[in-house]
């Protein structure tokens, strides 16, 4: 039992978050802006734990949108869409990942801090 | 087992910028290089007692009369006799120092007395660093300071002498060697011609190089009195004894017993002595001269009395000559010790005093009754809520702005005094009542500031140390060189920040006689975690060395091509 109830809580370290995107006129949105890359300076993310994680970010999400709709929340870091990893990419590469013209519906495989901490305090005790 | 010797370092007085009149005057009484002649080296003799003439009338100089013959063997006979001697103290101040085991040569002293007429005047001492000289001045001075130093005397003189008794013959030997032949069996040698010119030419220009080397290496005034042989110039003394001896050895043998009829190799061989005997000075330069430059240790040296400490860098010494280099950055580098400023202010202090008072109650337990009640009486006050730190600090603030306050009073007063007086200048046309030399000038503004600085100085405690005098002086100084009030950071400066101890009047330095304390001998040379203490009464020095770290650079090769830069990127994408 108190294995089976790690490996679950081991799991849900990580979130799946299935947006279903908006149309805006010619657009697609999802309602949230990412930060971070392969590319960019890691020091100026202010949600990342470790300041050399180079990985993309949620750094807002727009009330209302698809995204908050979905249960995506700020600080976020995404580790996949569609099945596509996000932790190696620059930054515009996790754009186009996520603005596929011909996808309706996005997956995220998302980690978030405060599960992280959730987990390990419920693993101390 | 080596116990802490306690060795007392005298000090000769320094003489600041007596070195340069004779100087010059020796240089001008050495005589230039004369034309060359078969016996050019035999004319130089009676010449060479004239600069021995001239050089006995400079008292307060160290020189030996004899300087002029002075080789490296004057040098190391000097040396050798230092080295005897040293172990008394050093002449002319005192000493003794329970320095074991090596006897004063008193029965050699009057030997060097008789060797030569000059010397007896003018004792001087010159070798280096350590020399241990007594000047004219100095033997009045003696006389008036030390009672016992009677035999001491004669033992440095002895180190002197015999010094300067082997340089000599050192000197001599090579032209007795030429001389010897020509007068003996003159008849029997073989004529030499031109090579032997040239061989007269080289042996003359030699000795005279050999000769200025000596004079610029070894005579000078010594710093200070060693209490222990220097062993590098005991070594290159006895070096150049058994020179001379082995050279005479094999002279005597092959040479005069023989009759050699060969000139040629006769002067070959005295020539041949002549360079052995630069070698010697050229080892002399590097182990006396040289090898302590490079530096090798950093000394630090702390005043125990008020913490002011300064680090050195030296190289390659013997304990006593880095005691001696300590000394002298010393009186340049450390604020004069002014006992005035150290003390707390009474009443932070008067507060400490009051003690506790420990009652024994029930039966007399004598033995551990003291240490109980000690540390009774720690853990008491220990406890007791102190506020002195308060009171100091407070006191401390007061003075503070007390002392600033004065200073600028002062230097307002010294800046309006100085505008009243100006330099004349040529085309002005004044009363020759009114014109006034720089002496007059100070006095006339002295008044205006006088208040003020006295003031100042009573508040920073520094007025033992500036007589009206002294004071007057200075400003007399600062006039003739026109020194403008502010940027006068000498005459403001020197007021206001109590200066290095030398810049004070003699008076001030408060005796130079220093105790070296140290639990090796004093004659070891310098090695990591060495620690010597300079004694003074009020208060020491201590130094303690290090090694300076090997220091391990490495290369690096930067192509100018590689510097490159990218902006920092920090994006945000709405998606």
């Amino acid at each position: 039992p108190a294995i089976t109830m790690l490996s679950y809580f081991i799991f849900s370290f990580q979130q799946r978050i299935e947006i279903h995107k908006l149309r805006q006129g010619d657009n697609l949105i999802l309602g949230f802006s990412i930060g971070g890359g392969i590319d960019q300076d890691p020091t100026q993310n202010p949600f990342s734990e470790d300041k050399t994680d180079k990985g993309i970010y949620v750094t807002r999400v727009t009330e209302g949108g698809p995204a908050e709709v979905a249960g995506l929340q700020i600080g976020d870091k995404i580790m996949q869409v569609n099945g596509w990893d996000m932790t190696m990419v620059t930054h515009d590469q996790a754009r186009k990942r996520l603005t596929k013209r011909n996808e309706e519906v996005v997956r995220l495989l998302v980690t978030r801090q405060s599960l992280q901490k959730a987990v390990q305090q419920s693993m101390m005790s | 087992k080596i116990e802490s010797l306690k060795v007392t370092v005298d000090f000769l007085k320094v003489p600041l910028g007596l070195k340069k009149p004779p100087l010059k005057e020796a240089l001008a009484a050495v005589p230039g290089p004369g034309r060359p002649k078969p016996l050019g080296v035999e004319r130089r003799k009676p010449r060479r007692s004239d600069t021995m003439d001239n050089e006995s009338q400079y008292s307060g100089y160290s020189y030996k009369s004899g300087h002029s013959r002075s080789s490296r063997k004057h040098r190391d006979r000097r040396d050798r006799h230092r080295s005897k001697s040293r172990d008394g103290s050093r002449g002319d101040k005192s000493v003794t120092i329970q320095a074991p085991g090596e006897p004063l040569l008193d029965n050699e002293s009057t030997r060097g007395d008789e060797r030569d007429d000059n010397w007896g005047e003018t004792t001087t001492v010159v070798t280096g660093t350590s020399e241990h000289s007594i000047s004219h001045d100095d033997i009045t001075r003696i006389t008036k300071d030390m009672e016992d130093s009677a035999n001491l005397d004669c033992s440095r003189h002895l180190g002197v002498s015999l010094a300067g008794a082997l340089a000599l013959l050192a000197f001599l030997t090579p032209l007795a060697f030429m001389l010897l032949p020509q007068l003996l069996w003159r008849e029997e040698l073989e004529p030499c011609g031109t090579p032997c010119e040239g061989l007269f030419i080289s042996v003359a220009f030699k000795l005279l190089i050999l000769l200025l080397g000596s004079w610029a290496l070894f005579f000078r005034r010594p710093k200070a009195f060693f209490p222990r042989v220097f062993v590098f110039r005991a070594l290159l003394m006895v070096l150049v004894f058994l020179l001379v001896v082995s050279y005479w050895l094999f002279y005597g043998v092959r040479i005069l017993d023989s009759r050699d009829r060969n000139y040629q190799g006769v002067v070959q061989y005295a020539v041949s002595l002549v360079d052995a005997l630069l070698f010697v000075h050229y080892l002399a330069v590097v182990l006396l001269e040289l090898r302590q430059l490079q530096p090798q240790f950093t000394l630090k040296a702390v005043r125990s009395a008020d913490g002011a400490s300064r680090f050195y860098n030296v190289g390659h010494l013997s304990i006593q000559r880095a005691a001696v280099w300590i000394l002298e950055n010393y009186y340049h580098d450390f604020p004069v010790y002014n006992p005035a400023l150290l003390n707390l202010p009474k009443s932070v202090l008067s507060k400490k005093m009051s003690g506790f008072k420990v009652y024994s109650l029930g039966e007399e337990n004598t033995t551990n009754n003291s240490t109980g009640q000690s540390r009774a009486v720690i853990a008491a006050a220990a406890r007791r809520r102190d506020n002195s730190h308060n009171e100091y600090y407070y006191e401390e603030a007061e003075h503070e702005r007390r002392v600033r306050k004065r200073r600028a009073r002062l230097v307002v007063a010294v800046e309006e005094a100085f505008t009243h007086i100006k330099r004349l200048q040529e085309d002005d046309q004044k009363n020759p009542r009114e014109i006034m030399d720089p002496r007059e000038a100070a006095q006339a503004i002295f008044a205006s500031m006088a208040r003020a600085m006295q003031k100042y100085l009573r508040t920073t405690k520094q007025q033992p140390y500036h007589t009206m005098e002294s004071i007057l002086q200075h400003l007399e100084f600062c006039i003739t060189h026109d020194m403008t009030p502010k940027v006068r950071g000498e005459p403001g400066r020197r007021y206001l920040t109590a200066g290095p101890t030398i810049q004070y009047h003699k008076d001030r330095w408060l005796a130079k006689q220093w105790t070296l304390v140290s639990e090796e001998p004093v004659t070891n040379g310098l090695k990591d975690g060495v620690v010597f203490v300079l004694k003074r009464q009020d208060f020491s020095l201590v130094v303690s060395t290090k090694k300076i770290p090997f220091f391990k650079l490495s290369e690096e090769f930067v192509d100018p091509k590689s510097h490159k830069f990218v902006m920092r990127l920090q994006s945000e994408t709405s998606v």
